[in-house]
């Protein structure tokens, strides 16, 4: 399996008034036509590396790696307009709220049009066509009407299929998902998270899966990493989970309860401050 | 004299930042001390704040600084220009000291900041808070009213109020008052609607608290901080409609050093002398830009959602 | 009956009937604070004067001209009633007959009003001209030198005496400098030589292609207009900062910028787009204040517009002038108000 994406050694420092803020210290991952799952609390630098490989972070935030590229090209020396080629057809991300990463005064399907029309010079006709055709394709029903709605107007889950459609219109090699479910009804998520799948397979991309539900992301992707404080401190394959050797994961998973191991207590995650400065874990 | 001899001794600066207050009195002391501190981080609120000490001094100390008597007239030193022997600022058409005249006009700013201080933000507070809470037909007359008084425009309400009840700086008070507190009420009882269905409220009610008791011990220090922000703020555009209307003769009467009437007795000889008319309008600036850079200070430690700045 | 009552509920989910209560809804809001509003001028003007009389009739009147009036005031009948004859003249335009002129107020409002429309409509171009794409800026670099120099300008704006502002530059521009025209709206000798078509001397010399006029005016309204204009883009600049401020912020924002959206396409198409009702809103507000404004500068520069009306009719004691400008302003305030309020709700898709 060729490698989508060969990060190095990526730091992201935020510069504050009380000093330098580390939100992600060097870490190491390459990515392929599989589904990855990064797993941490809030804090862990989890989304920061998701923005960061995107080049989202902008100063006076600092973004540094000894490497970081996409299909072996260096993503860390291009300039801006040349991010803007790759961020939406090559990379693409989908966020946590619809409510809010959609834009409030715009019709959702003139959103996915637009996305379309960011990087194929097409007319205004074709694109919205096009758009039709993903909304169809995210297992949105009538999507002529909902291509004329706006975000407000729309469910959660169905705003999230929206968002779906609209990043994956361009056809990107890699999709980051940062908590894509954490807004949505428990009983709709699965209903996202199985278009996902679909679409993400028949694409043959890579799927970069960002969440705090550890459960979640180990029954949806291939290989998952744990970050605590910026650093990845294990990573495994999501069918191995219960092989974790480091005690935070093992931590993360006692911590949650299970009907086949019913325990009085639940055991409360301890933190070994240690962790913090191991280096990270290559992935 | 060393930095530490001027910091609150170190046992009460420690007393004051500590997380964890000991009385409700404490909590409130490191609340109101941390907020100074942060307020002293903005150079400019504090230059407005610097801006309006002086002002009160100079209000409070005018016998002693002023150099000559305000009213006093001396014809043979009429329109000397700033910088003669005696007169700094100059001297206006009727031989009398400008500088003089605005140290004893600041008086008259002040008294106007106070008395719309008093009137507005209070009537505002009532009645955006009665209205608020009891909701149903008390509220919706009570906003239309307010809606009626905020839909004048408050130097055009001011001038037909000073036409019908004469002029003189009570009426003028009275008429920037009446178009100021409408903005108030509005605040005062969004901030209600707000705090009315929140669960510590109910609780209290559930406690027996009546109606009175509620608006009063929980409601009314909740506005405050919105409010004094707002007042600040306003203060500025007041003390330009007061020397607006001073300016029309129809706030302070002659010869009373009002800022406002000192520009239109300037106005005539604006040509020759642009003196007498261009240093009350310095004062009238330098003050009203204190007020909003005092109340932009304050916004940015009361109100830090407001973030925007 | 059952038939009637299914027509009834069909009627009620029709869109033609949300907007007929809407519509009534609105009518009523203006109708009831108009009401306000005329009361409270009635209280002013005939109420609260000790001698109301003597502020329409004037000092020099005769006994038998005051009796006369105190019958045509209807000042011997009760309130409700002086009141509810204010409300019905009103409404027919008769504001009453001004002392000062002896010409009927509503004519002298017609007169007066289309000078201050065309100082506060020229100001407001000016401030929104600027104002906009200075506030966008100062959001976009937030924290540079062009966000700090906006912030002065904005600080200055509201802390400055307009008439005083207006005195001194007067006598620079003008007493000092000739470059702009003096006081008043065009030099004498070019008074009353165009047809008024519209009142406004820009639009009806522009109309009647006389060029010189026209320059003539420009270079007597230009100072005046931008005081006002000055006034209105501090405003307007410091709004649609904060405006664009909260939207950069927002997620949609990053969404855009995801899909590799150009950062001028994220800035006026996503953001600025969705200020665009807000702005409006701001723009009528400050068209209120503008028009309030007036009347001080209109003293400064001889403007003959309403604001002077008003201010030149209360040093004369001339009550029904007084009272009927101040109708006029409150009216077109509220209905500005009105106005932006139902911008608003039409172009905001989330308030439908």
């Amino acid at each position: 399996m060729s490698n989508l994406l060969d990060v190095q050694n990526l730091w992201v420092k935020f510069p504050t008034r009380t000093g330098v803020f580390d939100a992600v210290r060097g870490i190491n991952f390459k990515l392929g036509q599989e589904r990855l799952g990064i797993v941490g609390e809030s804090g862990s630098g989890k989304s920061m590396t998701g923005r960061a490989i995107l080049r989202l972070i902008r100063s006076p935030g600092i973004v540094t790696a000894d490497k970081m590229d996409l299909e072996g090209v260096d993503l860390m020396s291009r300039t801006e307009k040349e991010m803007r080629a790759v961020r939406g057809k090559k990379i693409s991300m989908i966020m946590q709220d619809p409510k809010f990463s959609l834009n409030p005064v715009m019709r959702v399907g003139q959103q996915i049009s637009e996305a379309y029309r960011l990087h194929a010079k097409v007319s205004k006709s074709e694109a919205k066509r096009k758009s039709i055709e993903m909304l169809e394709a995210v297992a949105i029903r009538d999507p002529e009407r909902v291509y004329n709605m706006y975000p407000h107007e729309v469910s959660g889950g169905m705003g999230q299929r929206i968002m779906i459609a609209m990043m994956l219109i361009p056809d990107p090699k890699i999709m980051i998902a940062d908590e894509p479910t954490s807004a949505l009804d428990v009983s709709v998520q699965m209903q996202v998270l199985e278009i996902m799948d679909k679409l993400v397979k028949e694409r043959g991309m890579g799927l970069i899966f960002i969440s705090h539900d550890l459960n979640l992301v180990s029954s949806f992707c291939d290989r998952v990493l744990i970050m605590y404080a910026g650093r990845v401190v294990e990573t495994l394959a999501a069918d191995k989970l219960h092989e974790a050797q480091h005690p935070y994961t093992q931590g993360l998973l006692n911590s949650l309860p299970r009907l086949d191991a019913p325990t009085d207590r639940l055991q409360v995650l301890q933190r070994d401050p240690a962790w913090a400065n191991e280096p990270s874990v290559s992935a | 004299m060393s930095v530490s001899d001027t910091l609150p001794k170190p046992g009460l600066r420690e007393w004051l930042l500590t997380d964890t207050p000991t009385s409700r009195r404490h909590a409130k002391a490191t609340v109101i001390y941390q907020a100074w501190l942060s307020f002293k981080r903005n150079p400019m609120a504090m230059i407005g704040l610097g801006i309006l000490v002086f002002l009160v001094l100079v209000a409070a100390f005018a016998a002693i600084l002023a150099p000559h008597d305000p009213f006093t007239q001396d014809l043979a030193a009429r329109l000397q220009p700033p910088l003669s022997e005696g007169y700094i600022l100059g001297s206006d058409s009727l031989g009398r000291d400008i500088l003089s005249r605005l140290i004893y006009g600041s008086r008259i700013t002040l008294y106007i900041v106070t008395l719309v201080t008093i009137l507005a933000p209070v009537v505002g507070l009532f009645v955006g808070t009665i209205a608020g809470y009891t909701g149903g037909w008390t509220d919706a007359i009570l906003m239309r009213i307010t809606d009626i008084f905020l839909a004048f425009p408050r130097l055009v309400l001011a001038l037909a109020f000073v036409a019908a009840l004469g002029a003189g700086i009570e009426n003028a008070v009275l008429a920037i008052s009446l178009t100021a507190w409408p903005a108030y009420a509005r605040i005062a009882r969004a901030e209600t609607l707000t705090i009315r269905n929140t669960d510590y409220i109910h609780a209290v009610k559930l406690q027996g608290a009546g109606p009175l008791r509620i608006i009063i011990k929980h409601i009314w220090p909740l506005c405050i901080s919105s409010l004094v922000v707002r007042v600040t703020l306003d203060m500025a555009g007041i003390i330009l409609a007061a020397a607006g209307l001073g300016f029309l003769g129809l706030g302070a009467q002659p010869p009373s050093p009002e800022w406002g009437a000192m520009i239109s007795e300037g106005r005539r000889f604006i040509l020759d002398h642009w003196w007498i008319a261009t240093m009350p309008g310095l004062a009238i600036f330098t003050v009203s830009l204190a007020f909003n850079l005092l109340g932009d200070g304050l916004r940015d430690v009361l109100d830090p959602k407001d973030g925007t700045s | 009956m059952a038939f009637a009552s299914d027509i009834i509920k069909g009627r009620r989910k029709s869109p033609f009937y949300r907007v007929a209560v809407k519509a009534v809804k609105t009518v009523t809001a203006i109708a009831v604070t108009m009401l306000g509003l005329l009361f409270v001028t009635f209280f002013i003007g005939r109420v609260m004067p000790i001698d109301p009389v003597l502020s329409i009739v004037g000092e020099r009147a005769s006994q038998e001209m005051r009796d006369a009036a105190y019958v045509a005031l209807g000042l011997d009948k009760p309130l409700i009633v002086q009141f509810f004859y204010y409300i019905t003249d009103i409404i027919q335009g008769d504001f009453g007959k001004s002392l000062r002129t002896g010409f009927p107020v509503s004519d002298d409002i017609k007169r007066v009003f289309p000078a201050t429309l065309e100082l506060a409509t020229l100001g407001t171009i000016i401030g929104v001209s600027i104002g906009v794409p200075l506030g966008v800026l100062a959001a976009v670099k937030r924290g540079s030198w062009i966000d700090q120099v906006a912030r002065v300008v904005a600080l200055i704006g509201y802390s400055m005496p307009v008439f005083w502002i207006g005195l001194i530059a007067l006598m620079v521009l003008y007493g000092k400098l000739g470059w702009v025209g003096g006081p008043g709206r065009l030099d004498i000798f070019y008074e009353d030589i165009i047809p008024s078509v519209t009142g406004m001397i820009l639009i009806d010399s522009a109309l009647a292609r006389d060029w010189t006029i026209f320059r003539n005016a420009i270079s007597h309204i230009i100072l005046p207009a931008s005081l006002l204009g000055y006034y209105s883009l501090a405003y307007i600049s410091r709004m649609t900062r904060s405006f664009m401020l909260e939207q950069l912020n927002s997620e949609y924002i990053i969404t855009a910028r995801v899909k590799g959206m150009s950062e001028a396409g994220v800035i006026w198409k996503h953001a600025f787009g969705n200020i665009k009702v807000q702005l409006i809103t701001v723009i009528a507000l400050s068209y209120a204040g503008l028009l309030e404004g007036s009347v001080l500068t209109e003293i400064i520069f001889a403007w003959p517009g309403i604001g002077s009306y008003i201010t030149t009719s209360l040093l004369s004691a001339d009550m029904n002038a007084v009272m009927g400008g101040t109708v006029v302003v409150g009216l077109v305030f509220v209905l500005l108000n009105i106005f932006s309020d139902l911008l608003y709700k039409f172009f905001d898709p989330r308030a439908k």
